[in-house]
């Protein structure tokens, strides 16, 4: 049997892209003269690193789409609830430093005329216990979402649009003051992050830093476990769900499982957002964001995991372009790029690549293209 | 689990459907279909559009849930209380009228992915693959014709090789029943008599079901015949004597 | 402070109506009090001297006695001491009031001389003499020449059950003509009569049908304080009553919430019915579905526009202009989307979905660069506006147009599918492409005219939501998770799922919103939906067998 081996050409090339990505960037922000022309403004080190944090939620999305064909259209939820963890932990950073000096409560509770710590919010203090929520809290959600989805074989268009109702309905939830987790203004003004200030550009130099690692992490793993045999099964799924259900593979089990794993990574891309943003409110579970997240991956090329890390950081780079020069523009364009990927690049711009590739290799010989993958 | 001991049909049986009904909205698909079929038996099932063949395999792998009647598998196992994959982990391997190959995989991934090997999503993230694994697969694409076209996408194959590959696929799985669905549908004269070569060789250690149109073919397999219509069985037997049986006769030319 | 000025205002014009010698008012007087001018004046000196003492109780028999009088300047003495605008002269014991002109004699009315307020005191109220003030000023304005006013009275003396105010009742009730007003006077004496313990069991029990017949909240409140109050037959009558009227109430608190929920629910089903098509029968996922109601209300807005700049007359029949301009304007749209977009992605449903998320962030930004991103006026036509009674329904006549129209919309659709020869080739082609195609239908075609008709009743749904929505380029989006979950819910390809889910879905919204609160109750109906179609993935009304496997 022919293996796969756990990097290709195109998985080095990220790999390294990504550490010199990793070393480069904050070097050349930390310790170059800030009128230099190698150096690497403040804001561009906090803008790539949250390019890196989407290329970590494309891999995710990727995962569950590309390779097992889930499109979930409720992926922002997952990012956003990491986010939340992440959030809560700088919030119970900032102490007596908040607008009200209360010790115990993050200054919209005081606002509220809360007395106590709910306990939603109870060991958010230590960063081992917010981390583990930046993992559990999306895993058991899309564990318990995707129990009940795939045990009752809701496919295609069908778990897309209540993926959507879901990642709808917790915005709603967390717009809601009373569920206390700051209600429209979401949590911000955070203060410092493991006693480092999270303004200070050490601390924005080692984000970014974690950033990069946890996206090429993220890589290794999804890609360990496509090249796997359970990644053959997956696109058995992807391809012909019932066939793999005839011989024997329970389907619901695969899709649960990576769903979870999904949601998990998703959930770690949002954490670390956070804290290079400053900011998390309900915004972020709006539908069009996990839209937008889709958008990423099909233009970079689904199934590929690295063209949906590349295709997060180009849309990514197209949107902060067009709304610094362009501002009415950008929905026009994101719109047509909706349109043109899904008619014209169907399999995203590595898909593309490899075909044109392909094709140059095979020459006359054989010229039959592969059917589009439903 | 098992009905009653006592009866020889059930427990000597390999499959066994007792007055097995089901309907869609109003619409009766099986009306107390009855059929037992015996260890290492082939059977060929004909009937017109309509009479419930599809609905009948589908109630065997556990597709659709009967809405009365009994399904037993080896005599004791209750089909109706199971899943697709539990079905196809006892020992039901299920082609389709339809060849559904894993087309974004190579021929031998497909293969691969049916051969006889723990399912669970455990076994497959982190399991060792078995080491006489490649053997079987050799094996397996040289009974299938297929041993050139190893690494070809089963997209790329043409439709005969499909339905190969999806003979394959069963074989790989080393079921104790087949269910074969149309199987030469859309094939070649030639292609059909290499199929039903095929197929008389896989019943030599399998037990076979055969869904099939083509008279043709089910007169080259040479096996017992039942007749099914409107959702139960018309009539059993050699296909000579059923050919000859004027009922059957009037369901396939008459009205 | 308004109302008492009116109060005042009223009691003027009563004055003014008795001097002039109105025959009601003087039968009246006359019964109250059995010596005419003189006999008044008394009185009412004795009561203005009562407000001088600065004692509480003396207050209150001040304000019993001269509204007794009913004289004409009882309601200004009274309204003023309302308003804390009543003084009087420690050393003359004058009474004083503050009127929007200055000091003024509280006994004539005229000014007065020779005395500024710094010398004056106050007369003090608590809470025992506002309530007696409250009752008093009651039942002067049951005489009131205004029917409204006497109205407001009678329901003042209801509330208050003041046993001095029986006379007054009295008095207005023999006078009064007017059934619905007669109806109040009966019911605030009917009260009256039940709080007096010193009436007899028969009146009492007389009075407790009176109030059973009013049947509302403050009947039950009444009735339950007088069951607590009274014994035998009378305490088991009021009980009884409080339970029938509180049944009955619930029954209407009921149907007052299905037609809250009717209500909704016909918004959701003009929201849905286009995807019913799209989505429902034709199986394309379109996300911009919710922008063709946006463009259908930006329809309206054009129309409404060109009318207001044009031909102001028209502006009543501007939403009859606008529908069918809507439903060609979207329709026209849908058929370009599905010519130019839709077209190459058949089979491939999420692709769809995405190219079509794609346009509704075009088409959102083009109406934000054409109009502008703020909320739209659009107006309602004067058949829109108002609201009526119905038995114990409050109903607005917007709603119950917009419930009308939905309802006529559906069935229109239906009509359309079932009786014309389109709707009997798009239903061949939705069932069977290839056979369809093979007996001469042109599929293309179809498939256009299909979407162009989900989307044109779209563009007509956004026409009537213009009158109950914010019309903004984000319009579409509030509606499109929605209507996506009606149609699922009810079971795609079929229509009448589609108009069962919308309502029921309508009616569980407005059930849970009075426990949960508007946001967690969408919310749970969500939760709900999700869990739901993971029960039945098909919906309420599948189709089930072969034919959706294919």
């Amino acid at each position: 049997m022919q293996k796969t081996p756990l990097l290709d050409t195109k998985g080095i090339v990220f790999l390294l892209l990504l550490a010199a990505a990793a070393i480069l960037v904050p070097v050349l922000f930390l310790a170059t003269p800030a009128n230099g022309a190698l150096h690497v403004p403040a804001y561009l080190v906090a803008l790539i690193g949250k390019y890196l944090c989407y290329a970590l939620l494309a891999i995710a999305l990727d995962l569950v789409w590309g390779y097992c064909g889930i499109l979930s259209l409720g992926h922002g939820a997952f990012f956003a609830l990491g986010g939340y963890a992440m959030g809560m932990y700088l919030m119970r950073q900032i102490g007596t430093r908040g607008v009200y000096a209360n010790a115990n409560l993050p200054d919209f509770m005081v606002f509220l005329n809360w007395k106590e710590l709910p306990v939603t919010w109870w060991g958010f203090n230590h960063i081992s216990y917010a981390m583990l929520m930046v993992l559990l809290v999306p895993g058991i959600l899309a564990f318990v979402f995707g129990w009940f989805a795939f045990r009752s074989r809701v496919t295609g268009v069908y778990l897309s649009i209540i993926t959507q109702a879901l990642t709808y309905a917790l915005l709603l939830a967390f717009f809601r003051n009373d569920m206390g987790f700051g209600g429209n203004n979401g949590l911000t003004d955070f203060k410092d992050i493991l006693g480092f200030p999270v303004q200070s550009d050490g601390t924005r130099a080692a984000l970014f830093s974690i950033s990069a690692l946890a996206l090429g992490l993220g890589y290794l793993i999804s890609r360990a476990i496509v090249v796997s045999k359970f990644g053959k099964v997956l696109i058995a799924i992807r391809d012909a769900e019932s066939r793999t259900r005839f011989i024997g593979y329970r389907v619901e089990t695969y899709k649960l499982a990576v769903f979870t794993i999904s949601a998990m990574m998703a959930g770690v891309a949002g954490a670390l957002y956070v804290p290079q943003v400053g900011i998390i409110n309900p915004g972020e579970f709006s539908p069009t964001n996990s839209i937008e997240a889709v958008i990423w991956v099909a233009v970079g090329g689904r199934g590929t995991l690295v063209g949906a890390a590349l295709g997060a950081v180009l849309v990514n780079f197209a949107k902060t372009w067009f709304t610094g020069v362009l501002p009415e523009l950008w929905l026009f364009a994101l719109g047509l790029l909706f349109i043109l990927v899904t008619l014209y690049l169907p399999k995203g711009l590595l898909g593309a690549g490899a075909d044109a590739l392909a094709r140059l290799r095979r020459a006359k010989a054989q010229t039959k293209p592969l059917p589009a993958a439903e | 689990m098992a009905l009653a001991t006592d009866n020889p049909a059930l427990t000597s049986s390999l499959l066994y459907l007792d007055g097995v009904c089901v309907s869609f909205d109003g619409y009766k698909a099986l009306r107390g279909l009855s059929l037992v079929l015996a260890p290492g038996e082939m059977r060929a099932i004909i009937g017109p559009n309509g009479a419930g063949k599809t609905t009948m395999m589908d109630i065997i792998t556990g597709k659709t849930r009967p809405d009365e009647g009994d399904v037993y598998f080896g005599g004791v196992q209750d089909l109706t209380k199971m899943d697709e994959a539990e079905i196809a982990e006892l020992g039901i391997g299920r082609k389709f009228q339809k060849p559904t190959v894993f087309e974004s995989h190579t021929v031998e991934d497909n293969i691969l992915l049916a051969l006889k090997a723990p399912r669970h999503a455990f076994a497959t993230l982190f399991g060792k693959a078995a080491a006489d694994q490649n053997d079987k697969i050799d094996s397996i694409l040289a009974t299938t014709r297929l041993s050139e076209h190893r690494q070809r996408l089963a997209g790329d194959l043409s439709h005969g090789q499909k339905q190969w590959l999806e003979i394959g696929m069963l074989l790989a799985q080393d079921p104790k029943l087949l269910l074969v669905d149309e199987p030469v549908a859309g094939m070649t004269d030639a292609e059909t008599a290499q199929t039903a070569e095929l197929l008389r060789e896989i019943a030599k250690d399998h037990s076979v079901v055969v869904v099939e149109h083509d008279m043709t073919f089910v007169r080259d397999l040479g096996v017992k015949v039942t007749v099914l219509h409107e959702g139960a069985v018309l009539a059993e037997g050699p296909l000579d004597v059923v050919s000859a049986d004027p009922r059957v006769i009037e369901v396939y030319l008459g009205r | 402070m308004r109302k008492t000025r009116l109060m005042g205002a009223a009691l003027r014009r009563l004055a003014a109506a008795m001097t002039s010698g109105m025959a009601l008012c003087l039968v009246a007087i006359t019964l109250c009090c059995v010596s005419v001018q003189d006999a008044h004046a008394d009185a009412l000196d004795d009561a203005l001297a009562k407000f001088s003492t600065d004692r509480f109780p003396d207050t209150q028999a001040a304000i019993q006695e001269l509204a007794a009088t009913a004289t004409p300047r009882a309601g200004a003495i009274l309204d003023a001491l309302a308003a804390s605008k009543l003084s009087f002269d420690p050393a003359t014991k004058m009474l004083y009031l503050t009127a929007a002109s200055g000091l003024v004699e509280a006994k004539t009315g005229a000014p007065a001389s020779g005395i500024s307020e710094s010398q004056l005191k106050r007369v003090r109220l608590n809470n025992g003499v506002r309530s007696v003030l409250q009752a008093a000023q009651g039942a002067l304005t049951l005489l009131s020449p205004d029917p409204a006013k006497r109205l407001s009275g009678a329901e003042a003396v209801f509330k208050s059950r003041d046993l001095t105010a029986l006379p007054n009742v009295e008095l207005a009730l023999a006078a009064e003509k007017e059934p619905r007003i007669r109806m109040a006077f009966e019911q605030a004496r009917a009260a009256i009569l039940l709080t007096d313990k010193a009436q007899d069991d028969i009146k009492r029990l007389g009075a407790i049908d009176i109030i059973k017949a009013r049947g509302d909240q403050d009947a039950v409140s009444l009735l339950a304080t007088i069951a607590g109050a009274s014994e035998g037959r009378v305490k088991l009558a009021a009980e009884e009553a409080a339970k029938s009227i509180q049944a009955r109430l619930a029954l209407w608190g009921n149907v007052q919430n299905i037609w809250y929920g009717l209500s909704l629910g016909s918004v959701l089903l003009l929201a849905a019915i286009g995807l019913a098509i799209t989505f429902g029968v034709m199986g394309i996922i379109n996300m911009a579905h919710g922008e063709m109601v946006m463009l259908g209300a930006y329809t309206t807005f054009v129309v409404q526009e060109w009318i207001r700049a044009h031909s102001p007359a028209l502006f009543d029949y501007s939403l009859f202009i606008a529908i069918p301009l809507a439903f060609i304007i979207t329709g026209v749209i849908g058929i370009l989307i599905e010519r130019v977009i839709i077209r190459h992605l058949y089979g491939r449903p999420l692709e769809t979905l995405l190219a079509t998320f794609g346009l509704s962030l075009i088409l959102q930004q083009a109406v934000r660069s054409l109009f502008g991103a703020n909320n739209r006026e659009v107006g309602a036509p004067s058949f829109m506006s108002g609201s009526f009674d119905l038995g114990g329904l409050a109903i607005t006549s917007g709603r119950m147009w917009i419930i009308v129209f939905s309802l006529a919309v559906f069935a229109s659709l239906l009509a359309v599918l079932r009786m014309t020869s389109f709707g009997l080739r798009m239903r061949a082609v939705t069932q069977n492409r290839r056979m369809a195609s093979a007996m001469g239908i042109d599929t293309n075609r179809i498939d256009a005219l299909a979407f162009g008709l989900g989307s044109g009743i779209a563009g007509i749904a956004g026409v009537a939501l213009s009158q109950i929505d914010n019309v903004s380029p984000n319009l579409g989006q509030s509606y499109i998770i929605d209507s996506f979950m009606v149609v699922v819910f009810g079971g795609v390809g079929n229509l009448w799922g589609t108009l069962v889910a919308a309502l029921s879905l309508g009616i569980a919204n407005k059930f849970l919103e009075p426990f949960a609160g508007a946001v967690l109750g969408k919310i749970l109906l969500l939760v709900f939906i999700i869990l739901f179609i993971q029960k039945r993935p098909r919906g309420l009304f599948a189709l089930k067998g072969r034919a959706v496997e294919a």
